[in-house]
């Protein structure tokens, strides 16, 4: 006997003990689909016969099996299941899990299993059990089906059960190996005029009667071909035409599954536009009737496509219910959710089933009608409700564009007014308040640039305290810049960082060609500036009016005081007049250094840095002077020691200083942008630094005393005399007191994934600050060599992936809550220990 | 880091024998963290200056994984401080303990002796200083530091140059050093653990048990360990001080305001019937342990942003005694009032104690949103600071806030603006109540709104 079973079902075998139903078991599924009561009695009680055990077996069966079902897999249960009560909990596990039930009764004469019960010794129950196991299956065979089995198989003898042969079969819904593309097109509800203009608008040609097009597009109908408007048959027809023709696919509505029953003689209401389709189907005979029946009996309820990156369905369908097979999944994919309340316009108010998606797969889908199509969460609904004088709308896809043609006219006048689009969008509002269970607890991001990311559940920790105490708006927090690695430890004289280890670095990794920016010594920014507020709401979905913000490295607004911000960008923006057209944007993400330090490092400097240098110089310049004294008198002392340690403090005051200046006001502020990170539709990442600071000084010339062009220089590590001049640029610099210089290959994003995106090459006056006063002792620059930096440098990869991805992430548009899961992640991150002083 | 001791006893070179170091040679012991020096600036039979340099490695100060900067940038090479304290007791151990090997009579003879401390940093002001020397027979001298030049605007540093004249014994002089330096650096190198009560105790033979400032000395030598210096002042004055210094400490903390606001909101949920309580910003959780000792709360939430805080609010709970019925309606988790949370909606009630005015103004929207659309208790208390009463406290400098972690504080107008607008966005209602003692003019320190969920 042949057996088909869909792919994802849970085979419930029943038999008498000793009717071979583990042998029948391993002979057919994998050792790992088969759950065995046995072997559960055995795991909880370390005895597969116990009896005592059974209640705590059966709790395990079942959370194995619920497991199981959950992630899709084909389970088979191995017990006895001889009285209904037990197979009454696998059918409810199987519904709950929206997949089919499936009996094969191991049928065998009472003394077949008796026989083989006597040979095994653990057995040794009383033949009165194996009777009334027998008994009960027989008396159980009639009613399996109503039981809700959907298939049941009996095999009444041996012979039976050697002739079985199992196949899989997929399910109707599965269609992954379909990748289109697509043309994927909302409800049409009679209005063939539109859907041909709009059939030829998207390529498709008339061929023998069918669409079809070049270029092996395929439409996929999203249901509710009928009711309501002038061509209902015409619709039909030319879907159920393509359908055949194998140039598109098409999920029922709940309309075309009215229509279906009303077809099969079933007693429905004549409403909703019903009439019409009925009207028009006089015209037809038995035989198109039947052939229109069939095509209605056939069509699948949601499919699965191009490798479960897209579902489609009429209503949507939840994550749960994707590629499962149920009543329920049938309805929800036919009708939705509803919360059981009505609205004032008296239809049912709709369960926003979409607001809490979280799956990967993009779902199209339509059925109730909406002004214009929005995504949200990786959903869209492209009913833009033709009928009710709307537009027919197709969503492309892979490429996401959407294509409508306006209706001709109003075929039926909406009961409920179709609202013109909010000023935000469904996303945006959605994305108001973010949900804390999409940021804490152990997670794994999956980025382009490192594919698993895991940020630990101790550092969500951290990272939600930082968030919700300090940082702004998450709306404004697309982007977290990465930490960045030191240079390898030099052994050069004097110093624990020089360039010559940058280009060394970057020769081993095959980078031709990198370039030398100044480090500004200020505080990292990171500033959006959009064209206007109504930009600023757009994109951002910001309502109070601002139209930008200037934020610290952890996404701290910079500025206190919300006057001097605005006032900031405000500046800031009167130079991008230009740059707006030249780019086709309305706003622009900027990552800057914003000068000088002791704006945001006040603290730090008051109760650290100062007091140092100050403790130091009058300590050290005592020691001196009374050092001075007993050399006079003729004793041997360390003096000249003590003299260059009260230099080294002296360095020390000076390098803070360099940084510090008083602010008075914004024109004290300085700005120096050094990568334009992303504007509309652009993550900038493709185009090299050069490019970026080509951009930046073309704006940055209109504001001068405000915005800080970055001095740079090219290298070719794997040539000493370009080497040479790199280092003497480092070395010039540094000297004027510079911080030092940031080394990056050309190309913003390394060819290699391990590759260090950028190293830092700090002046040996900067590291003062760092490091302390005196590091520049030999005895303790010889101990501070000592530093590792790989901790260091994979955290970098590892922020960078994530800083690049929330850039990625927001420029496609997607849900603020994956865009905030990568700033959070780079939160979260910045709280393992590291040394400080990398 | 650097110290003087300088006598005009004549000959004033018996310093050299006093020190038991050679006037003539600059010597150096190794220490632990560095190393000690020795030696005389001058030595004529008029004067004589012994100084004792302290060369602190920076490099070994960083023990095991430092996490901030501030271990690796800082003042300890060049202050006074515990540091010293350990090289005195190391290099003049003998004078120390009051013994002079060569001249046994020098050891007892009192004589003017000048300390010099370059730099001292002075937790506390030149007040604390002088409140600490003056009464050991001292003539305090120090001079300030500014912090830089450059930025005259930062202020002055805490550290002073400090000089102490006194005619006394190098031993007395030596003993209040070792016990004062720390003292007055509020901090130590080391673990402070039960036998610094020995040294202390040790070391302040004689003079500390009869010194005014004896339980700020001690509590700040002993790095404010309750029970180290409920221990030390024990033995030093019997039970009686010991008490003293607990009714201090209960004079200070009057009924507070704090216990009033709980007490509030307490009886406000028994008033409205919410046996299911959160109490959403919990902190350390007073509030839920008040609620969880009282048994008409069916079911006890707290929440807040701080990991740490739940865990002290953990440990809060575990201290008090409550029955394993008790516990089991508690739950403490972290959240943040700016996130959506699920588990917030099982309440009838939710208390935001002194809670929105530690979130920036433009995040309260959010936050409103959270409590108000989608936890959606019947109930709502929220407590903030009335910004018209802080005229009322006299240590408040005008335009500044009472917590430096508030980033608003309304007055009674304000609050009551942004809950009309709470109410008519989700259908609540509000009323208003004072807690604390009501001024004629501006009103009570707290004030608190009740928000109930309307049924329209």
């Amino acid at each position: 006997m042949k057996m088909i079973i869909p792919e994802l079902s849970l085979v419930t075998l029943i038999g008498a003990s000793g009717s071979g139903k583990s042998t029948f078991a391993r002979t057919h599924f994998l050792p790992t689909e088969i759950i065995s009561s046995d072997v559960c009695r055995g795991l909880v009680s370390d005895d597969e016969t116990n009896q005592a055990a059974t209640q705590d077996a059966f709790d395990l069966l079942h959370y194995i099996g619920g497991k199981r079902l959950n992630r899709g897999q084909l389970t088979v249960i191995d017990a006895t299941n001889t009285q209904p009560a037990d197979r009454k909990h696998l059918i409810q596990l199987a519904r709950e899990h929206h997949c089919l039930p499936i009996a094969i009764v191991l049928n065998l004469p009472e003394d077949v299993c008796l026989d083989r019960n006597k040979a095994r010794a653990d057995r040794q129950f009383g033949e009165h059990v194996v009777k009334r196991h027998v008994q009960n299956v027989r008396r159980s065979l009639k009613g399996l089906q109503k039981e809700g089995f959907r298939q049941v198989y009996i095999l009444n003898s041996l012979a039976q059960i050697a002739a079985v042969e199992i196949e899989r079969q997929p399910l109707w819904n599965n269609k992954k190996h379909e990748h289109g593309p697509f043309d994927i097109i909302g409800d049409v509800h009679g209005c063939c005029d539109e859907l041909e203009t709009l059939l030829t608008t998207l390529g498709y040609q008339l061929k023998e009667q069918t669409y079809v097009h070049p270029a092996g597009r395929k439409a996929v109908f999203l249901g509710d071909l009928v009711d309501r408007g002038d061509r209902i048959l015409d619709t039909l027809n030319l879907v159920q035409n393509m359908v055949t023709a194998e140039s598109a696919l098409c999920v029922p509505g709940n309309h075309d599954y009215k229509l279906l029953r009303q077809l099969k003689g079933q007693k429905v209401t004549i409403n909703h536009g019903l009439d019409k389709t009925l009207a028009e189907l006089e015209a037809l005979d038995e035989t198109e009737r039947q052939s229109l029946q069939s095509f209605l009996t056939g069509l699948v309820s949601h499919y699965i496509l191009d490798d479960g990156r897209l579902v489609v369905a009429h209503a949507g369908l939840k994550q749960a219910y994707q590629g499962r097979g149920s009543g329920k999944v049938r309805d929800f994919a036919l009708y939705g959710e509803t919360t059981g309340e009505i609205d004032e316009f008296g239809l049912p108010v709709r369960h926003n089933w979409a607001s809490e998606y979280r799956g990967d797969a993009m779902v199209v889908y339509g059925h109730t009608p909406v002004p214009e199509p929005v995504w949200l969460n990786g959903t869209i609904d492209i009913d833009t409700g033709c009928v009710f004088g709307g537009k027919l709308t197709a969503l492309r896809y892979p490429e996401r564009e959407l294509v409508s043609v306006p209706a001709q006219k109003v075929y039926c006048e909406p009961v409920k007014p179709l609202v013109s689009a909010p000023s935000l969008t469904l996303q945006q509002q959605d994305d108001d308040v973010l949900d804390i269970s999409d940021v804490t607890g152990k997670r794994r991001i999956s980025t382009k640039l490192q594919p698993n990311i895991t940020i630990r559940a101790e550092n969500a920790v951290a990272a939600l305290e930082v968030m919700s105490r300090f940082a702004a708006d998450p709306k404004w927090l697309i982007y977290l810049p990465p930490t960045m690695s030191p240079v390898e430890t030099s052994q050069a004289s004097g110093y624990l960082e020089h360039p010559a280890e940058a280009f060394a670095y970057y020769r081993k990794q095959g980078i031709s060609q990198v370039i030398c920016e100044e480090k500004h010594m200020g505080s990292r920014a990171v500033v959006i500036v959009c064209k206007s507020p109504e930009a600023a709401q757009r994109r951002f979905g910001i309502t109070d009016g601002r139209f930008g913000i200037c934020y610290t490295r952890t996404g701290r607004p910079f500025f206190d005081n919300l006057q001097l911000e605005v006032e900031f960008l405000d500046r800031i923006r009167a130079t991008l007049t230009e740059f707006w057209d030249e780019l086709n944007t309305d706003w622009v993400c900027l990552d800057c250094e914003l000068m000088p330090w002791s704006v945001k490092a006040q603290q730090l400097l008051r109760q650290q840095y100062a007091p140092v240098g100050r403790a130091g110089q009058v300590g050290l310049d005592a020691a001196v002077a009374l050092l001075e004294q007993a050399k006079l008198r003729g004793v041997d002392v360390p003096l000249t020691h003590y003299q260059d340690r009260s230099q080294l403090v002296q360095k020390y005051t000076d390098a803070y200083r360099r940084y510090c200046w008083q602010v008075a006001s914004i024109s004290d502020l300085k700005l120096a942008p050094f990568h334009i990170l992303a504007t509309e539709g652009a993550v900038h990442t493709d185009k090299s630094h050069p490019w970026h600071l080509a951009q930046i000084a073309k704006f940055a010339k209109f504001a001068p005393d405000l915005i800080l062009t970055t001095a740079h220089h090219l290298v070719d590590p794997s040539n000493p005399e370009s080497v040479a001049t790199g280092i003497d640029w480092w070395l010039s610099l540094t000297a004027k007191g510079s911080e030092g210089m940031v080394v990056k290959p050309l190309e913003f994003i390394p060819a290699h994934r391990s590759t260090q995106p950028a190293v830092k090459c700090r002046g040996q006056e900067y590291l003062r600050i760092i490091y302390g006063a005196e590091y520049t002792l030999t005895e303790n620059l010889d101990r501070l060599r000592q530093r590792g930096l790989s901790g260091k440098r994979s955290l970098a990869l590892r922020e960078f992936a994530l800083g690049i991805e929330s850039l990625d992430r927001f420029v496609a548009q997607e849900p603020l809550r994956r865009v905030h899961e990568c700033t959070f992640g780079v939160l979260a991150l910045e709280s393992e220990p590291i040394d400080p002083r990398l | 880091m650097l110290l003087t001791i300088s006598t005009t006893h004549s000959p004033a070179t018996d310093l050299g024998y006093l020190l038991g170091k050679h006037p003539d040679r600059f010597q150096t012991f190794e220490l632990s963290f560095g190393r000690s020096q020795v030696f005389y600036p001058e030595a004529t039979t008029d004067c004589c200056t012994a100084a004792l340099l302290l060369e602190v490695d920076p490099v070994k100060l960083v023990r095991g994984q430092g996490t901030s900067l501030s271990q690796y940038v800082n003042d300890r090479p060049y202050v006074a401080s515990s540091f010293l304290s350990v090289a005195i007791a190391k290099v003049f151990r003998s004078a120390l303990s009051g013994q002079c090997k060569d001249q046994p009579k020098l050891a007892t003879l009192t004589m003017p002796l000048c300390a010099k401390l370059a730099v001292l940093p002075c937790r506390g002001g030149v007040d604390f200083l002088e409140r600490l020397f003056e009464p050991l027979g001292y003539t305090v001298t120090a001079t300030p530091h500014v912090l830089d030049e450059h930025f005259p605007e930062w202020g002055d540093s805490a550290y002073f140059s400090v000089e102490l004249e006194a005619i006394t014994t190098v031993q007395a002089l030596l003993s209040h050093l070792y016990v004062l330096i720390p003292v007055l650096d509020e901090d130590k190198h080391y673990w402070v653990g039960e036998d610094e009560v020995e040294k202390l105790l040790r070391h302040g033979e004689g003079w500390l048990n009869d010194h005014p400032e004896k339980a700020q000395i001690t509590q700040r030598y002993l790095k404010r360990q309750k029970s180290l210096s409920q221990s030390a002042l024990a033995q030093l004055g019997g039970e009686e001080t010991a008490e003293l210094a607990a009714a201090e400490l209960a004079i200070e903390k009057p009924i507070s305001l704090n216990q009033v606001r709980h007490e509030t909101i307490v009886a406000t949920l028994k008033k409205y019937q919410a046996k299911r309580s959160i109490d959403l910003g919990c902190g350390e959780g007073k509030l839920v342990a008040l609620l969880a000792k009282d048994n008409f709360f069916e079911q006890i939430g707290g929440m807040d942003v701080s990991y740490r805080s739940i865990e002290y609010a953990r440990a809060r709970l575990d201290r008090i005694f409550l029955s394993a019925a008790q516990q089991q309606r508690i739950q403490l988790f972290q959240g943040s009032l700016t996130y959506r949370d699920r588990r917030l909606a099982d309440y009838d009630a939710a208390t935001l104690v002194e809670v929105i005015e530690h979130l920036d103004e433009s995040r309260l929207a959010a936050l409103a949103r959270v409590v108000f659309e989608f936890a959606r208790p019947k109930l709502v208390l929220i407590t903030t600071p009335n910004s018209e009463y802080n005229i009322k406290f006299e240590n408040l400098p005008t335009g500044k806030f009472r917590h430096h972690d508030h980033r608003f504080e309304w007055t009674r107008l304000e609050f009551q603006t942004w809950a009309a607008d709470i109410c008519q966005r989700f259908n609540y209602t509000v009323s208003f109540t004072d807690i604390g003692s009501v001024d004629p003019d501006v009103g009570a320190p707290t004030q608190m709104a009740i928000f109930e969920e309307s049924n329209k």
